[in-house]
């Protein structure tokens, strides 16, 4: 897709691209090659003696049974905030969408919370959660279920995984929304003078045509798992207990700032890039795709 | 609609209550608990009804603070993440604009090299390079001041796609009016681009508020200085008591103020909101 | 636009503080609830006790908080003149040599009146170096006692005047106390990792390390996982199984002292220096104290516990004039008036010998208050008594409360849970050994 007319000048769109350039470079090139170059070091926690390692640091990682299982955590954390969080939103929006007066109602009181900062997200469902003083392990009290994610590795990760996800409904919800809408109601018209019941319209027609928009709500979600939760951590359980909820973003900042191992932290960034960088390329070409038609 | 189902109407609104109960839930919670003193939660369970200390709570975040947990007043943090928010929200969409512009109507040697550079950035979060960046800003001399706090965060790519993708789509004959009446490049921008993408911007400066507001770690991490606090890292200090209960009463106090501005925002700009997110794809 | 900002505050200060030109100082603490109204209130009387010195009290969240921050700070040469570091970070801190101002060379250089006898051999034990310098400047030395709920033992039955002493008293007291209903449960305990790991070894006179618990240098290693401790957390395991213990929390234990105040637990252990928090919160019920509970068929037990609690290091790289502050500053704090003063509201050692003279009535007035006290200073310090000091042992302490967590979950057992711990904290200490060659 290319512009047929253009200007000509030169020095001009480098003038306008400077500080976009200048920022880029500054703060994203810069520290990602220090974090190359750190990840190859082994440094004291003040800095101020440091040795050349070659690939050490990444062995240790490999190595480590901490490291393979912040891995695994951060799968289990990805995939349940992603199926919890979409699974609800789109019961919401498929819900939103046939109510005809009271959607804009419905809508204003669902979206909200995606203003919330995750740490304030985390906060609250701590808060709610606190084994000593909070109201959901007083009711679960009353069905027998001691709840105390303290301890409870399983309880811990469901309580971050809650928090994480009752932040992402409102986007998934609009997206859903918005993806409903561009279904032609003829379709579903067709469908319904077939004898089809509102149950298997959905599965045979709707959830189809939503694809791609579930598809492009899922990287986003891994995504926003992955890499936006950290204040979530951070608020709640802080990798614990037993790192049951160490996921990679916090370990990397866990084990250079509070561990000062900045050799290990900087090849655990360097992985996390890598990661990104597939994952923005898989976003982008769906983007691309879009822009298209 | 297409056919009348009582029934499963009755369950629509049952669904649509029970999610928006969920949503509010802990933000009731949370409200509650900031009405009522201390000693409340202290016998172990805490209330469902906001009681008689709201005004004396907020007043004292705002106005003094919990010097003992490491947070100034309230109004103060408050103010720090507006300047925050705000230069994060502006600064974004200025470069932005620019780059996109420059991208699109003009050819020169290495703009696909340029936008590469710019794509790299693309979502990839600051914790990500945590260590590193915070050296960078370090050396810089940008610790405890506004310029730390915002100028790392607004190299983003995601604006810049928006605008490249919001001039690719305005029809090619504007450059061509624009040229006939003389027009130069800088001319064309302000007086046709930039009035055409207004709503573009507004709705995007409601995300990146939204945004900027948000923040955690980063002025977690790079404020010393209680003079440059901002609230949301601001609850975090106050959540940590050492040998003692966290006022939690108080902490759900700032936790309610944290919220109460981005989501003011989402609340009564909803349609450029809505615009602003499903444009941006993040 | 923040060049505006800066102006205008550079100017708004500039007119507040024109009366005079004060050196100020920076200091960063861990102190938060009434242990920081407390210390701001001290550094508030050196402020006013004289017009050339203001130190500047920030609070900067937990203790491995603090010292991580100042280390990002030093990094980022933002440092503070003094940063309070606790007990477990000295081994990090002694390492850095060219980091750190030595606080014998501060007093020496300022010439100021410092005499290191004068502090408990018990506490300046753990903060000199290998020709007996005292590196860092003692101030709120704690150590781990038990707080018992007197309401609930008269419900239960029990004599209220009578703390459990041993383990076995301990199982006993908290299950009559549950079959009475007068709590739910027996005990919790903050600080797993120095109260019922390193304080419990010293206290049953087990060694934790090679090389004098670390004492000797650089090549120790971790010794943790022996019969003692591997019968002691099998033993919590067991009574956090059965409902009599429950558990609060990594590091401090932040969900500890909420169980004990709203009585559904009716002891805990935690530090001496909780008095405060302790006294403050428990407003419905009379509170007893006691010392920690032993193993009757250990050898050796008991013989006397360890301190936590901090000391202040001197960061180097600031002007000359804040560490003239700093001295001055000092010797505010060690004077008898200000420690006893501190150690009687806080419930922190009185950390020289006068100040302890100076409290004697305030013992007499307050029964238990002398309890940390008197343990520390049970028996004459052995080898596996006198404190420990390891290296990277902010990131052990970390490793003992996951490898506990570990064990309370049920995925390893008391034995795995230990070896794993001495496994992964010998890693650190190899680490730390590498990183200071």
């Amino acid at each position: 897709m290319m512009k047929r007319t253009i200007f000509s000048n030169q020095l001009l769109p480098w003038l306008l691209l400077a500080p976009q350039l200048a920022i880029t470079f500054i703060f994203f090139i810069w520290p990602a090659a220090q974090a190359v170059w750190q990840s190859f070091l082994r440094e004291d926690a003040f800095g101020i003696r440091s040795t050349f390692v070659w690939f050490e640091n990444y062995e240790r990682l490999w190595q480590s049974a901490e490291y393979l299982n912040s891995i695994q955590v951060t799968v289990v954390f990805a995939v349940a905030v992603t199926v919890l969080s979409m699974g609800l939103s789109l019961l919401l929006a498929v819900a939103v969408d046939r109510t005809i007066r009271s959607a804009r109602a419905y809508t204003t009181l669902l979206v909200w919370p995606y203003a919330v900062a995750p740490a304030v997200a985390g906060i609250l469902w701590w808060f709610i959660f606190n084994p000593t003083i909070g109201i959901l392990p007083y009711v679960l009290e009353q069905f027998g279920y001691d709840w105390n994610h303290i301890t409870n590795p399983d309880q811990a990760m469901a309580l971050v995984v809650i928090a994480s996800a009752w932040k992402q409904i409102s986007y998934n919800f609009l997206f859903f929304v918005a993806g409903l809408q561009a279904i032609p109601g003829s379709l579903r018209e067709a469908a319904a003078i077939d004898g089809a019941g509102p149950v298997k319209r959905f599965f045979t027609i709707t959830f189809p045509l939503l694809s791609p928009t579930t598809f492009f709500l899922m990287v986003v979600n891994i995504v926003y798992a992955m890499f936006e939760t950290f204040a979530v951590i951070d608020s709640t359980t802080e990798g614990g207990p037993a790192q049951a909820t160490n996921i990679m973003v916090y370990k990397v900042y866990f084990d250079g700032f509070v561990g000062q191992n900045m050799g290990s932290s900087g090849a655990q960034s360097v992985i996390l890039m890598m990661i990104v960088i597939a994952l923005t390329v898989i976003q982008f070409r769906w983007i691309e795709k879009k822009v298209e038609y | 609609m297409i056919e009348h189902r009582p029934f499963l109407n009755f369950l629509t609104h049952l669904v649509l209550i029970f999610g928006v109960a969920l949503v509010v839930l802990p933000v009731w919670v949370a409200f509650v608990a900031s009405t009522h003193t201390a000693t409340d939660f202290s016998s172990g369970i805490i209330p469902m009804w906001p009681g008689p200390y709201l005004v004396e709570n907020y007043t004292q975040m705002l106005d003094t603070g919990v010097s003992t947990s490491g947070t100034p007043p309230v109004g103060r943090m408050m103010l720090n993440s507006l300047i925050m928010a705000l230069a994060i929200a502006l600064g974004k969409i200025a470069i932005s604009v620019t780059s996109a512009f420059a991208i699109v109507y003009f050819r020169f040697p290495l703009r696909n090299f340029a936008f590469w550079c710019i794509f790299v950035t693309l979502m990839l979060p600051v914790e990500v390079r945590i260590v590193p960046t915070f050296k960078v800003v370090a050396d810089l001399g940008m610790l405890n001041s506004y310029a730390g706090l915002s100028i790392p965060l607004i190299a983003s790519a995601t604006a810049t796609f928006l605008f490249r993708q919001v001039f690719l789509t305005m029809p090619d004959e504007l450059v061509e009016a624009a040229r006939i009446d003389g027009a130069g490049p800088m001319k064309f921008f302000r007086d046709i681009l930039l009035p055409l993408s207004r709503t573009n911007i507004a709705a995007l400066f409601v995300i990146l508020f939204i945004y900027g507001w948000n923040q955690y770690l980063w002025p977690l991490l790079i404020t010393t200085d209680a003079q440059y606090y901002t609230i949301v890292a601001g609850i975090k200090r106050m959540a940590d008591a050492v040998d003692g209960l966290p006022q939690w009463h108080l902490v759900m106090a700032t936790a309610v103020m944290a919220m109460l501005p981005p989501v003011a925002v989402v609340i009564f700009m909803q349609r450029l909101f809505v615009k602003g997110l499903i444009e941006t794809e993040k | 636009m923040t060049r505006i900002f800066t102006a205008s505050a550079t100017a708004l200060l500039a007119s507040l503080t024109a009366a005079n030109a004060q050196t100020e100082i920076q200091w960063w603490h861990a102190m938060g609830g009434e242990l920081g109204a407390k210390l701001e209130e001290i550094v508030q009387g050196f402020n006013d006790s004289q017009d050339e010195y203001t130190v500047v009290p920030s609070y900067k969240g937990t203790y491995p908080e603090t010292m991580t921050a100042a280390i990002a700070a030093f990094r980022a040469n933002e440092q503070p003149a003094i940063v309070q570091v606790f007990e477990v970070g000295t081994g990090t801190m002694m390492a850095a040599e060219g980091a750190i101002v030595p606080v014998y060379q501060l007093m020496e250089e300022q010439e100021q009146n410092f005499d290191p006898s004068a502090y408990l051999s018990a506490v300046v034990g753990y903060y000199t170096d290998t020709d007996g310098n005292m590196l860092s400047m003692p101030f709120n030395s704690s150590t781990p006692i038990l707080y018992y709920n007197k309401d609930v033992f008269e419900k239960a039955g029990l004599d209220p005047e009578q703390p459990p002493e041993t383990w076995a008293q301990m199982e006993e007291f908290s299950k009559q106390i549950m079959e009475s209903g007068a709590a739910e449960c027996g005990f919790t305990t903050g600080w797993v990792s120095w109260i019922q790991t390193e304080n419990f070894s010293a206290w049953h006179n087990q060694p934790i390390g090679t090389e004098q618990n670390g004492f000797g240098g650089p090549s120790a290693r971790l010794t943790l996982n022996g019969p003692a401790q591997v019968q002691h957390w099998g033993n919590l395991k067991r009574l956090a199984d059965e409902g009599v213990f429950k558990y609060g929390g990594p590091v401090g234990g932040d969900n500890a002292p909420p169980m004990f105040y709203t009585q559904e637990c009716a002891m805990i252990m935690n530090s001496s220096a909780s008095r405060a928090g302790v006294l403050a919160n428990a407003t419905d019920f009379e509170v007893g104290f006691g010392m920690l509970p032993y193993y009757e068929d250990i050898e050796g037990a008991p013989q006397n516990s360890i301190i936590g609690g901090a000391t202040l290091w001197v960061l180097s790289g600031r002007p000359d004039e804040e560490y003239k502050a700093a001295a001055e500053f000092f010797t505010y704090l060690s004077s008898p008036e200000v420690q006893a003063d501190w150690a009687s509201f806080s419930g922190y050692l009185p950390i020289t010998e006068a100040a302890g003279e100076e409290m004697a009535s305030f013992f007499e007035e307050n029964p238990g208050a002398d309890t940390g006290l008197r343990q520390i200073t049970l028996n004459e310090p052995t080898e596996n008594s006198k404190g420990l000091r390891f290296g990277n042992y902010v990131q052990i302490r970390g490793i003992i409360d996951e490898e506990f967590e570990a064990m309370l979950s049920g995925s390893k057992t008391a034995q795995e849970a230990l070896d794993s711990l001495v496994e992964r904290g010998n890693a650190q200490l190899e680490e730390f050994e590498a990183q200071s060659q």
